[in-house]
């Protein structure tokens, strides 16, 4: 649905995106994850239509987003950082002015305002002025306006800024029921929000992509070897002791936590699943087995460790 | 094509109306026509129109540019500008919607004004020609001014400045019919050429001569041509 093919665009001699290549299938859910000033807004600029690349290709749709820039907007709901509303307008005539531009009827538009009204839940806000909405309200209303024409696909910069918790969850649902009929780009540097909602995430820094994979796929790729934490009641010593003693664990590290109850970090042979020989190693010698489950790395953790790996290529 | 530029140009108009300013701009405009109307004619004592039309240049040169310094630069200021270049519509149809919005309201504003034909066909006799025909004229060029502070406003992001440089623009095309008489030689034929007080000079008179309406127009279209590409060379940077 998407193909982005060495796209590369300098502002004067700094290069924002540097020779970005990914491809998007129809109805999948791509995360676009960096730090701020990584290149997220100006992918999504071009990919929208905004702004031509300085080189390379970009088709969404099947249509090439310069040559046939129209045609490739027709299939683009685009919800850009700065949400662009009109404060002077209602949500409710906002929308029919989006509507109108996209060569809906009166009874559709009235149709779809009504549809998308209710998806973003702003039904009770469309007769208020945009000016006179909170932040949050505003935000859906630029949701809304995004999902208006029904696109094939939907360029969602950092949709969730500026939301409430309970909003950001009904946002993150939202995007992810859009998924399956619509292809979906977001792009956000809130790390939890890709897990949860995305299929699959590229993570670019200083304009290049630095990683492209699942979420599950990324985290496990992390961890390399896997690990367990334990807590364990019990002397310290004697517990790291019977805990290396077992042949897969590679390493252990200890982190008391009282005179009794101590934490450890194990670190096995990728692939061992050993979790069952080290509970009965630990339940044999009589102390008391109180917690054991794999560490799992997050994906901050992911992120850091490749944001940071790359070398300053500035 | 059409359907954008009439959604475009409808949009505009309506934000005129829901703020301040189109209405405030109409009642300056009419305070002042009716202001100048009442010293004329009660200095003439003739049903004639003309003396008043011709004044629309001088009103129209401080109030055109508050009706244009919005219209781009407060799209680009608030980034709904983005939101209509990633919309399935042309440069050229956002332009001309924009500019179709700022001279339905001034119509509207000429519209208003029609009360003072009005009142000289109550008491008097006027020639009906040269008001038709100097309407026209007060139409094209206000059109005109129109075109050049669309132009101005598609160049920045603040509205003062597009305001500003609209009137100094303006001014200049006034009073350069001042230059034409002190200036010999072809700066004075430039400068009177583009002087709109000439051009506009013939139209009350019931004269519509081609080679004004001409220059308005293309005043306009050449503006027009220009705040497109303007907008597209946006794109670039």
């Amino acid at each position: 649905m998407i193909n982005v093919e060495h796209l590369t665009k300098h502002y004067g001699r700094v290069a924002a995106v540097n020779d970005i290549s990914f491809e998007v299938n129809k109805g999948e859910i791509l995360g676009f994850l960096g730090p701020n000033g990584a290149g997220k807004t100006t992918t999504m600029r071009i990919l929208t239509g905004y702004m031509p690349p300085t080189s390379g290709a970009a088709a969404v749709a099947g249509h090439d987003i310069f040559k046939e820039s129209l045609e490739a907007r027709r299939h683009i709901g685009y919800l850009p950082e700065t949400v662009p509303l009109y404060p002077d307008m209602t949500p409710r005539g906002y929308l029919s002015f989006i509507g109108k531009i996209r060569g809906l009827d009166s009874k559709t538009r009235k149709h779809r305002i009504s549809d998308v009204a209710e998806k973003v839940r702003i039904t009770d806000m469309l007769d208020r002025l945009i000016g006179k909405l909170s932040k949050g309200y505003r935000q859906r209303v630029g949701l809304a306006q995004a999902l208006l024409g029904e696109p094939d696909v939907l360029i969602l910069d950092e949709p969730t800024v500026g939301l409430d918790p309970r909003q950001i969850v009904e946002t993150r649902q939202v995007i992810k029921d859009l998924g399956g009929e619509h292809t979906v780009i977001l792009s956000t540097h809130i790390l939890p929000e890709v897990s949860m909602t995305c299929e699959r995430v590229v993570i670019i820094n200083r304009g290049r992509v630095v990683a492209m994979d699942t979420p599950m796929n990324l985290q496990r790729r992390m961890r390399g070897a896997d690990s367990l934490e334990l807590e364990v009641r019990g002397p310290a010593e004697a517990i790291e002791a019977a805990l290396r003693a077992v042949p897969q664990v590679l390493a252990v590290a200890c982190r008391s936590v009282g005179p009794e109850v101590n934490d450890f970090a194990v670190d096995c042979e990728a692939g061992s699943d050993v979790r069952e020989t080290i509970a009965s190693a630990v339940v044999r010698q009589g102390w008391g087995l109180r917690e054991l489950r794999p560490a799992a790395v997050s994906l901050e953790e992911v992120f850091v460790q490749l944001v940071t790996a790359e070398p300053g290529a500035a | 094509m059409i359907r954008n530029i009439g959604a475009i140009a409808e949009r505009e108009l309506r934000s005129y109306f829901v703020s301040p300013i189109a209405w405030v701009i109409t009642a300056v405009f009419i305070a002042l026509w009716g202001f100048l109307f009442s010293g004329i004619i009660s200095g003439s004592r003739q049903a004639d129109l003309r003396p008043l039309l011709s004044n629309f240049s001088v009103t129209f040169i401080f109030m055109g540019p508050f009706l244009t310094m919005r219209l781009i630069a407060e799209e680009a200021r608030t980034g709904t500008l983005e939101l209509m270049l990633t919309q399935p519509v042309r440069e050229v149809e956002l332009v001309i919607g924009k500019f179709l919005g700022a001279l339905l309201l001034l119509l509207f504003m000429l519209a208003v004004t029609l009360v003072f034909p009005a009142i000289l066909m109550q008491f008097g006799n006027p020639d009906r020609g040269p008001i038709l025909s100097g309407y026209v004229g007060v139409m094209l060029q206000g059109a005109a001014f129109l075109a050049i502070g669309l132009m101005i406003s598609a160049l920045t992001q603040n509205q003062i400045v597009a305001a500003a440089v609209t009137f100094v623009i303006l001014l200049t095309l006034w009073l350069s019919d001042l230059l034409t008489q002190q200036i010999p030689g072809p700066v004075g034929q430039i400068a009177q050429y583009i002087s709109i007080t000439q051009r506009f000079q013939d139209l009350p008179k019931g004269v519509i001569s081609s080679r004004d309406v001409v220059f308005f127009l293309s005043v306009i279209l050449a503006c027009l041509f220009v705040s497109t590409q303007i907008i597209a060379a946006r794109r670039w940077r």
